[in-house]
């Protein structure tokens, strides 16, 4: 009886200890991936520069390199499927000039998905990366239909093989992060490094507070343009050549 | 059949719950709650799965689910019509209904908030919404005017249904008045206050809808009141307030209607929304249908001529259900013009410009309702007849006599 009543306090213990461990390790590794570059702060503004004049109309390597690095998969239903960043084609009917460059979240001084989002879900870290938090999105959608970039994705099906720095989930809104988990890191995001790889290096990542960065300079010497200025978004993706 | 009476306004009126549990109006309510139920199973069957199982994509956010509880939230405040002119505007033949007024609001904004909470990706979030507010964000500011509107409204029901309370019978009904302005002010403001799409970002918005829920609340509460009629076989409103409620209705669709066209031609004169216009009223395969034929032949056009030109072998409240029909088929088609035509026009990230990507820029937005988003909204107004049903077995909100008799 006595060592029956012992066994299972001993269950009970090692229970708790399970449950206690589930609990807390999501949080230990969360700690274990803060930002080796000190706390996020406004000095920084993140910001990429895209030439279009020099973005290959046939490569997509910034679209796979974003893919690979989120495991952002396609489940053949291409009104459904999340894109993170995706290959603008543009052409001026009046000239037929036509570019080709990726759009994706332009990381808005003034996002209007932060605006309507009801829980505060969507948010601006203080480096001007706009995030969604994924544990208060309610999956509303009102973020997708205020964007002016159509940068937002809604997650339609359960999702596998998800990475440890960027969780997902069925039923919430995504979209680029800037990877800000390598930014944290001191690296530069996928996209650009994959840009870089490929030989076209049409994309600049960089500080656009800082006068000493390459990107600071050449925004302050060569004309660039922000998609939909005239909203007054104020994005930190800016275009060159468009 | 038990009863009460109150004094509010100038006579005595005697109230009673709905009697007589017949098989048929059990029949009636297991109709209901069949459907009901099978809006929650829809939103498990979608929650389970993700939206893909939808007609909805990542070009149209928000489908016929938005579309629904769209249309009872705005009709909800309307519903309360009745009872504010009873009480705000002193019209004393409108008194007697001004209880059953207020459990209908109540109801159907209930019903249009279930539909649109089963619609969000994280339903079960429903307590992060509750206990995270962003103030910039209308749609958190329309969560607290929401349950604002059950909280004065519920106040307000209960003050008519307890004559110690008199006092504050005026008060109240007039906070009511002016809160449900701005409840559907919110309501409107959602699509008022976004920039990015053509189809929005316009301060006729919240009039226009205000105006919306004057019409469509009252033709859902005409209806309400017709299906009384028909199962206690006695007219709930006498045949001179029926005369008034005539043009009464004609009104409100009239300006509905002003507010809709005015908000149209503004754009026409605006070169940067006259694609977007091109779009709505001609090229846009089912919107311009169900704009010119379902929101203005049979949704204003047709209701109106049968409220104002008189029809000898019709009698009134007949006419004001057939025109109320009209108004709430019409108002459903304004609705999905609005919110899935107006999703559907592709965002101009390059004005001007002729633009595509492999995730479908610069192409119209495809849309068809998928049978769960049917039966979830199905579901929401089923349950809007269950909480009016039961509502009026339990309480008192059904005249003695006729009103304006």
């Amino acid at each position: 009886m006595s060592e029956s009543f012992e066994s299972s306090r001993r269950d009970l213990l090692a229970g708790a200890a399970a449950f206690a461990a589930a609990t807390l390790a999501p949080g230990v590794v969360l700690y274990a991936n803060a930002a080796t570059t000190g706390p996020v702060s406004d000095k920084a503004r993140w910001g990429i520069l895209i030439d279009a004049n020099r973005c290959d109309a046939t490569c997509d390597g910034c679209v796979k390199a974003c893919a690979e690095e989120f495991g952002v998969t396609s489940f053949d239903r291409p009104a459904t499927d999340p894109q993170w960043i995706r290959k603008l084609t543009v052409s001026d009917p009046a000239t037929g000039v036509t570019r080709s460059f990726p759009v994706m979240c332009q990381h808005c001084k003034h996002p209007p998905c932060v605006d309507v989002c009801p829980t505060g879900a969507s948010f601006v870290r203080a480096d001007g990366i706009v995030l969604v938090d994924r544990h208060l999105c309610i999956g509303c959608r009102y973020c997708m239909m205020a964007c002016p970039y159509k940068a937002r994705s809604f997650v339609h099906e359960d999702i596998k093989d998800q990475k440890s720095f960027a969780p997902r989930g069925k039923g919430t809104v995504e979209s680029c992060t800037m990877c800000v988990h390598r930014i944290d890191d001191g690296r530069k995001p996928a996209c650009v490094e994959a840009c870089s790889t490929t030989g076209h290096a049409a994309m600049l990542f960089g500080d656009l507070n800082d006068p000493n960065s390459e990107i600071a300079k050449r925004v302050a010497a060569v004309t660039t343009t922000q998609i939909r200025a005239d909203l007054r978004t104020d994005p930190a993706i800016r275009y060159q050549g468009i | 059949m038990s009863t009460s009476s109150s004094s509010h306004g100038h006579a005595a009126h005697g109230f009673h719950v709905l009697a007589g549990r017949s098989p048929w109006s059990w029949a009636f309510l297991i109709f209901l709650g069949l459907f009901a139920a099978l809006g929650g199973l829809a939103a498990l069957y979608m929650e389970h799965n993700g939206h893909w199982v939808t007609g909805m994509n990542n070009q149209v956010p928000w489908g016929l689910p938005h579309v629904c509880a769209v249309f009872l939230i705005v009709a909800s405040t309307g519903a309360l019509n009745i009872a504010s002119l009873g009480s705000v505007f002193s019209k004393d033949d409108y008194k007697p209904l001004g209880r059953l007024s207020a459990l209908s609001a109540m109801a159907v904004q209930a019903g249009g908030l279930c539909i649109l909470l089963l619609d969000l990706g994280r339903s079960d979030r429903l307590i992060v919404a509750m206990t995270n507010y962003n103030f910039t964000s209308i749609f958190a500011l329309n969560i607290i005017l929401y349950n604002g509107f059950f909280a004065i409204v519920t106040t307000y029901l209960y003050i008519m249904m307890e004559p110690k309370l008199e006092p504050f019978y005026h008060p109240v009904a007039f906070s009511a008045f002016i809160w449900r302005l701005i409840v559907t002010t919110g309501t409107g403001s959602i699509f008022g206050l976004m920039v990015s799409r053509t189809a929005y970002h316009s301060a006729i918005m919240a009039p226009m809808f205000i105006s919306m829920s004057f019409s469509f609340g009252l033709a859902i509460f005409l209806v309400i009141l017709t299906f009384l009629r028909g199962g206690s076989g006695r007219p709930m409103a006498s045949p001179q307030l029926q005369r008034r409620l005539l043009v009464l209705l004609a009104c409100f669709i009239a300006v509905s209607l002003y507010m809709v066209v005015m908000h149209h031609v503004t754009s026409v004169y605006s070169a940067e929304r006259r694609d977007f216009e091109r779009f709505i009223l001609f090229d846009g395969g089912i919107f311009p249908a169900l704009l010119w034929v379902g929101f203005g032949l049979i949704g204003s056009v047709l209701p109106l001529l049968v409220l104002l030109v008189p029809f000898p072998a019709v009698g009134a409240a007949a006419r004001l259900f057939i025109a109320s029909l009209g108004v709430i088929a019409g108002g459903i088609a304004l609705m999905y013009v609005i919110i899935v035509g107006g999703e559907s026009f592709p965002i101009d990230l390059f004005p001007g410009k002729i633009v595509s990507s492999s995730f479908f820029d610069g192409v119209v937005g495809t849309y068809s309702p998928s049978v769960p988003e049917v039966f979830l909204a199905l579901g929401g107004f089923a349950l809007v007849g269950l909480i009016v049903t039961v509502g009026m077995w339990v309480l008192e909100v059904l005249p003695d006599r006729q009103s304006g008799g």
